[in-house]
């Protein structure tokens, strides 16, 4: 528990530890198996990982982590068909730093940019719409992604240039929406959970009250959760207090952040722009009803997808990538065959290994990979 | 991109559009605050606020001992300087 020492508050994560180390006696599944509790996002992996929570936790708490990187699902055929955007003549492509690194099926926008494509890191999509003012003669696609966090910057921005008339600027949207998504995960066969931690900023935009399906219907509890570690410990505590007292409600720990209902102007904005598409292909799982949303047609002008002539080719993901199945928590990303030969942070085969909240990539980077998954053969001696 | 950076709300930039410069870190960036306003709150009220901000969006008010914490524990993970860099090589020139 050396660790523990770098925290902030120590005092207060060694006392969590023993009352975890308490509850989990209490809880009668741990007799045959682990608890098995999903982070949902992508920033909790990274914290879990930084801090070596999972090694900290008794060992009958077992991370299962969750789809929650929207950089890392993002599937071949989209990042092909933003490449095919960014190649044509007078299109400026813009779009995150992350975003830039995922492959296609055969490149990615940074290999598009070195081949003479007009591919534009940003770090905002009001940089992106600035961008469209000052290049009049260019059309300036921003390629937009995230849960509900990063969508109503899209849908702000986007409406701000159909005040202003900025006509030369439009959105690939690649937006994704998290209740459907927990839903699929809940409704799949091969995956079995005790309980959540649910996402802290995209519950700051949608609220609390989303989540309740999960405790209602699939009786499972699920604590909203901050990104500290010590917010982490506290959260997993909460998961396992309800498990033990046999209650399933959706807890806030975020209160700091979350409020109950959202944030009202950012659901306006996103109710204004978007629209839920019918099903979006997922990298990894397939696909999922209802997971992505589309520019309404009222701004079909501002969308890209509209524009444009689009590739729209579904691509498979490579035979020799498990990350469907650590994304579903079947295998641990270092059980992945390719996981740090075939596949590094350096040269991502599968999109987890992307972004540094991508599962692969956090247990490649903090290297914590179990003795015996990274030699399987010396456990038999 | 999820985690989001702490800054403050040093001046409104453009009450019409809803900007406002925030500073993040020591650097000065301009972003948008409409996800903050309502009645209560005018952008002028805004000046002096900490705020959460995601992708040039400031998305919630924090307060002042939270957002030293949450800066802290940031650059303690290497976030704040990835973030600030891709502030600065935003590429809009
Ligand atoms: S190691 Fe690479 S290919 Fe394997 S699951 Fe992780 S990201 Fe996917």
């Amino acid at each position: 528990m050396k660790f523990v020492d770098e925290f902030r508050d120590p005092q207060k994560a060694q006392i969590l530890l023993q009352e975890i180390e308490g509850l989990v006696k209490r809880i009668p599944v741990c007799r045959d198996r682990p608890i098995w509790i999903m982070e949902v996002c992508g920033g909790h992996t990274h914290t879990i990982f930084r801090y070596g929570l999972n090694k900290m936790l008794p060992k009958e708490v077992e991370f299962i982590h969750g789809p929650g990187c929207p950089v890392c699902v993002l599937p071949r055929g989209r990042v092909d068909d933003c490449i095919a955007l960014a190649e044509r003549d007078g299109v400026m492509m813009t779009t995150f730093g992350d975003a830039m690194r995922v492959t296609g099926s055969k490149k990615n926008l940074l290999q598009a940019k070195a081949e003479g494509a007009d591919v534009r890191m940003v770090y905002s999509p009001l940089d992106a719409l600035n961008l469209a003012r000052m290049n009049p003669d260019k059309e300036v696609v921003f390629f937009g992604l995230g849960f509900e966090t990063t969508m109503p910057s899209t849908a702000l921005t986007l409406l701000q240039a159909k005040q202003e008339g900025i006509n030369n600027f439009s959105i690939f949207c690649n937006h994704i929406t998290i209740i459907p998504t927990i839903k699929a995960i809940l409704d799949s066969p091969d995956l079995q959970l005790d309980g959540f931690l649910g996402p802290g900023h995209v519950s700051m935009v949608i609220g609390t009250e989303p989540y309740s399906f999960i405790a209602r219907y699939y009786r499972k509890p699920i604590t909203i959760a901050g990104f500290e570690p010590l917010d982490i410990l506290q959260s997993v505590w909460m998961v396992l207090k309800q498990l033990a007292e046999g209650r399933c409600e959706v807890e806030n720990q975020y209160t700091r952040i979350v409020p109950p209902d959202g944030n009202t102007q950012a659901l306006q904005a996103i109710q204004t722009v978007f629209e839920l598409r019918e099903f979006f292909e997922w990298r990894g799982l397939g696909s999922i009803d209802h997971s992505g949303v589309r520019v309404r047609e009222e701004f079909s002008a501002f969308d890209a997808e509209r524009k444009f002539p689009l590739p729209n080719l579904k691509i498979a993901d490579p035979t020799s990538c498990q990350c469907g199945e650590v994304l579903k928590g079947v295998i641990k990303p270092s059980q992945c065959k390719v996981f740090g030969t075939a596949c590094t942070p350096q040269n991502p085969l599968g999109a987890l290994m992307v972004s540094t909240e991508g599962a692969c990539a956090a247990y490649y980077n903090y290297g914590w990979i179990p003795e015996e998954d990274l030699h399987p053969a010396r456990s038999l001696v | 991109m999820c985690l989001g950076i702490p800054g403050q709300i040093v001046e409104i930039s453009n009450v019409e559009h809803k900007l406002a410069i925030v500073n993040v870190g020591g650097v000065r960036r301009e972003v948008n605050i409409a996800c903050i306003v309502d009645e209560e709150h005018s952008p002028v009220s805004c000046v002096g606020d900490w705020v959460l901000i995601h992708v040039g969006f400031a998305m919630s008010r924090i307060d002042e001992k939270e957002a030293k914490r949450t800066l802290e524990l940031l650059t303690e993970m290497g976030e704040v300087q990835t973030e600030i860099q891709a502030m600065r090589q935003s590429n809009t020139s």
